[in-house]
C-alpha cells in the first residue's frame, strides 16, 4: 500500500483528505445526531403526558415494545404491504415493459401517461383513491360493480390491507415499468434474432433472452422499493389511520402512534430502534444480493 | 445438399425501395459473397434469405421451395451475427445447444452433438465458459459453433469477422475456408471487405444501390469487371480512371488518346464508339509500370509509401491523381516526375454509362473457381 493512501488519495499532489472533510463531517454528524438522540431516547422514561416521570429506563421500553402484540403485527403487516406490492409491481412492470417495447401508435404518450402516476405525491393519490375510486358510495370501483349488478364494496373496511396495497401498487408500478423500460431498450436485438433462427417462439424468447437480460434491473427495482414501502405512511395516515383495529398498521405507522398520539417519546424511540436493525438487516442482504448480480 | 434461388426478390420500407429486383441462383456447396458498400441492401438481402425479414415481393426457394412464407427456424439455415448474438446468460454449451433445447431433444443427446460441433472448432475446454469468459474470436468460434449444430443446408454469415483484429481475422478466414471443405455446406457471405470477399468466395455477388452489379468468381470480377463500380470496388488500392478519347476503332482494339497526348491501344470490343468519343480508362495501380524512357504518362510524385515489398507512388497528373503500385527497391522521391505506362492487355475502357466495353480476349484465370486453385496446388506439390 502506498504512502498516499492512508492519509487520503492524493490528485495531481495535492492532500484531497482536507477539502472532502467539511462535507463528510457534516453528512457523518447528519445521521450520528439523530442516531444517537433516538438510541438515548429508547433507554429513557420520556412520556409527554408525565413530565414529572423521567430518568433512565434502561430496556423497559423495549421490554414493553416486545411483549406487545402491536408490533409483531406491524412486522407482519409490513411484510406483507411489501411483499405484495414487490410482487405486483415487479410481474406487472416487466410485462407493462414488453408490451411497451412493441411499436404500436401513440406509443410515446402511452408511455408517459403510464409513467404519470408516480409523480402524483403519495397524500394526493391516496386522497383520490379514498374519495374518487374507492368510496363505497360515488367510487368508480363501487360505480363499475353495480354494473354487473354487484353489491359496492366498501373496501377499507372490509379489505384495507387490500386497498393499501393497491394503492401502494399503483403508484409504485411506474418505477418498475420505467427501470426496466430502459433495460429492455438495451436488449440485444440480434440475439432475439438467434434466438428466433434457433426456433424459439415469443414466450420461449421472454423466458430465455429477455427475462435473464432484465435480472439485473429487477434487482435494481426490488431493492430501491424495498427501501421506500419499508416506510409507507401517507397512504395509511390518509385512508385507514392504520385500522381497522392494526390491520393497516406498519412499523412507521406504530412509531407514529406511539409517539404522536400516545406522546410517549421513549416508546416511539425503542420502535425506531428496532425499525433501523430491520431495515439494515434486510438491507445488507439485498445489497449483497444485487451485488452478486450486478457483477456477474 | 442445398441450392438457393432468388426470383425477382424486392424489399421496400415504406417509400424507400431498399432491394430493386435481385435475381440469383446459387449452387449445392458453392461459397457465395456479397458484396458492397455499406447501404447497398447486402445485409437485408440475407436477412431476408434467413426469414427475419419478409419480401415485398419475388420467391425466395431453397432446394425448389417457395419459403417466402416459413419462419425463419425451419428454413433449415442457420446464421452467424456480426455481433454474434450468443446469448449472455448461458455457458457455451448451452449457447450451442439452445436450439435443441428448444425442440426437445434430451440432454444426452444434446451434449453429444454439441461436443462434436466443439471438437471441429476446438471449443472443447471452453464449453463451461460463460460468453463474456472468451476473446473475440472464441465468440466467434461459438457463433460458428451454434450454426453447425443445427446441421443447416445454408450457412449465413453476416459480416462475421468485422469485430476481430486484423491478424484474427486472416486466422478465421483461413479457418473458415477450411470449415466449408470440411462441412461440404452451402455458405453465404456477406462483407463490405472486398480482400474477404476475394480470398474465400467462389462466387461473388457485387451490390450496390439494392441492385446486383455483377455475379462471378473472384478472378472474373478482377480481370473482367463489368462496369466502373465494379472495376472501383474490386481491387485495393482502387483502380485509377483516366478520361480518354477514342482515336480509332477496329477489329483488333480502340485506340485512344490518353491525358498528356499519348496513344495506347487497348484489346476490346469497340461496340460502335467512333473516333472522338470520349471514354474512361481504367488501370488498376499494379498494372501501372514505372518507364523513365518512354512511358506515354507523367507526373509528379505527391506521396509515397514505401512497405518494403511495394511502395504505393500517389502521382499528380496535370488535375486528376493517379496511385502505382512500384517494386519496392524504387528509389524515386516526393516531387520526382516520373514516366510511365501500361501494357495494352491490362486496361479497361468504360463508356458515358459506365458500362466496360467487353475484352477481346478472356484472362485465362477468369473461370477459376476456389476449388481448382486448390487441386492446381496439389498438383503442384
Amino acid at each position: 500500500m502506498n504512502k498516499t493512501r492512508t492519509s487520503g488519495r492524493t490528485i495531481g499532489g495535492l492532500r484531497t483528505l482536507s477539502l472532502q472533510a467539511p462535507a463528510v463531517s457534516l453528512l457523518f454528524l447528519w445521521m450520528i445526531v439523530p442516531l444517537a438522540m433516538t438510541v438515548w431516547f429508547s433507554l429513557q422514561r420520556y412520556n409527554l403526558l408525565m413530565p414529572g416521570m423521567t430518568g433512565f429506563a434502561g430496556l423497559e421500553n423495549y421490554e414493553y415494545l416486545f411483549t406487545d402484540p402491536a408490533l409483531w403485527s406491524a412486522m407482519g403487516t409490513t411484510l406483507l404491504m411489501v411483499s405484495w406490492v414487490l410482487v405486483i409491481t415487479v410481474v406487472g412492470g416487466t410485462l407493462l415493459a414488453v408490451l411497451f417495447q412493441q411499436e404500436f401508435m401513440g406509443q410515446g404518450i402511452a408511455r408517459v401517461l403510464a409513467i404519470s402516476p408516480f409523480f402524483v405525491m403519495p397524500t394526493v393519490s391516496a386522497l383520490v383513491w379514498k374519495n374518487m375510486m374507492m368510496h363505497p358510495a360515488n367510487g368508480v370501483l363501487s360505480w363499475v360493480a353495480e354494473l354487473f349488478g354487484l353489491p359496492a364494496v366498501d373496501w377499507f373496511s372490509s379489505l384495507p390491507l387490500t386497498s393499501i396495497v393497491i394503492i401502494v401498487a399503483w403508484q409504485w408500478l411506474p418505477f418498475a415499468l420505467l427501470i426496466l423500460l430502459t433495460a429492455m431498450q438495451s436488449l440485444d436485438e440480434d440475439q432475439v434474432e438467434a434466438a428466433r433462427m434457433d426456433g424459439a417462439g415469443p414466450i420461449a424468447i421472454f423466458f430465455f433472452i429477455t427475462l435473464p437480460h432484465l435480472k439485473r434491473a429487477i434487482s435494481v427495482v426490488i431493492m430501491i422499493e424495498m427501501i421506500f414501502l419499508l416506510t409507507i405512511f401517507a397512504e395509511i395516515f390518509v385512508t385507514t389511520s392504520g385500522g381497522p383495529g392494526l390491520a393497516t398498521t406498519n412499523l412507521a405507522y406504530l412509531i407514529y402512534i406511539r409517539a404522536l398520539l400516545d406522546f410517549d417519546v421513549g416508546l416511539a424511540s425503542a420502535g425506531g430502534v428496532i425499525a433501523i436493525i430491520l431495515a439494515n438487516i434486510v438491507a445488507i442482504f439485498l445489497v449483497r444480493m444485487v451485488a452478486k448480480n450486478l457483477e456477474s | 445438399m442445398a441450392t438457393l434461388q432468388l426470383k425477382h426478390i424486392t424489399k421496400s420500407f415504406g417509400e424507400t425501395d431498399v432491394i430493386k429486383g435481385v435475381d440469383l441462383e446459387v449452387k449445392d456447396r458453392e461459397f457465395v459473397v456479397f458484396v458492397g458498400p455499406s447501404g447497398c441492401g447486402k445485409s437485408t438481402l440475407m436477412r431476408m434469405i434467413a426469414g427475419l425479414e419478409s419480401a415485398t415481393s419475388g420467391d425466395i426457394l431453397i432446394d425448389g421451395q417457395r419459403m417466402n412464407e416459413v419462419g425463419p427456424a425451419d428454413r433449415g439455415l442457420a446464421m452467424v451475427f456480426q455481433s454474434y448474438a450468443l446469448y449472455p446468460h448461458m455457458t457455451v454449451e448451452d449457447n450451442m445447444g439452445f436450439s435443441m433445447r428448444l425442440a426437445g431433444v434430451p440432454k444426452e443427446k444434446r451434449r453429444e452433438k454439441v461436443l462434436e460441433a466443439a471438437r471441429i472448432l476446438e471449443l472443447e475446454p471452453l464449453l463451461d465458459r460463460k460468453p463474456k469468459a472468451l476473446s473475440g474470436g472464441q465468440r466467434q468460434r461459438v457463433a460458428i459453433g451454434r450454426a453447425i449444430v443445427r446441421k443447416p443446408s445454408i450457412f449465413l454469415f453476416d459480416e462475421p469477422l468485422s469485430n476481430l483484429d486484423a491478424a484474427l481475422r486472416v486466422q478465421m478466414r483461413i479457418e473458415l475456408a477450411r470449415l466449408h471443405e470440411e462441412l461440404d455446406a452451402t455458405m453465404i457471405y456477406v462483407t463490405h471487405d472486398q480482400i474477404e470477399a476475394m480470398t474465400m468466395a467462389d462466387k461473388i455477388v457485387v451490390l450496390q444501390g439494392g441492385e446486383i452489379e455483377q455475379v462471378g468468381s473472384p478472378m472474373e470480377l478482377y480481370h473482367h469487371p463489368r462496369n466502373r463500380f465494379v472495376a472501383g470496388f474490386i481491387g485495393s488500392p482502387k483502380m485509377n480512371f483516366l478520361p480518354v478519347e477514342v482515336v480509332e476503332a477496329d477489329a483488333k482494339g480502340v485506340s485512344v488518346t490518353l491525358p498528356g497526348g499519348g496513344v495506347s491501344k487497348v484489346a476490346v470490343d469497340s461496340q460502335g464508339q467512333r473516333a472522338g468519343d470520349a471514354l474512361e480508362l481504367g488501370i488498376r495501380p499494379e498494372h501501372l509500370v514505372l518507364d523513365d524512357d518512354q512511358g506515354p504518362l507523367t507526373g509528379e510524385i505527391q506521396v509515397l509509401e514505401r512497405l518494403g515489398g511495394q511502395t504505393s507512388l500517389y502521382v499528380q497528373m496535370d488535375d486528376l491523381m493517379v496511385t502505382i503500385m512500384a517494386d519496392g527497391d524504387v528509389t524515386h522521391r516526393v516531387h520526382d516526375k516520373v514516366r510511365f505506362g501500361f501494357a495494352p492487355g491490362r486496361a479497361h475502357l468504360f463508356d458515358a454509362e459506365g458500362l466496360a466495353l467487353p475484352s477481346l480476349e478472356q484472362h485465362p484465370l477468369a473461370g477459376l473457381r476456389r476449388q481448382d486453385s486448390r487441386a492446381s496446388d496439389a498438383v503442384g506439390q
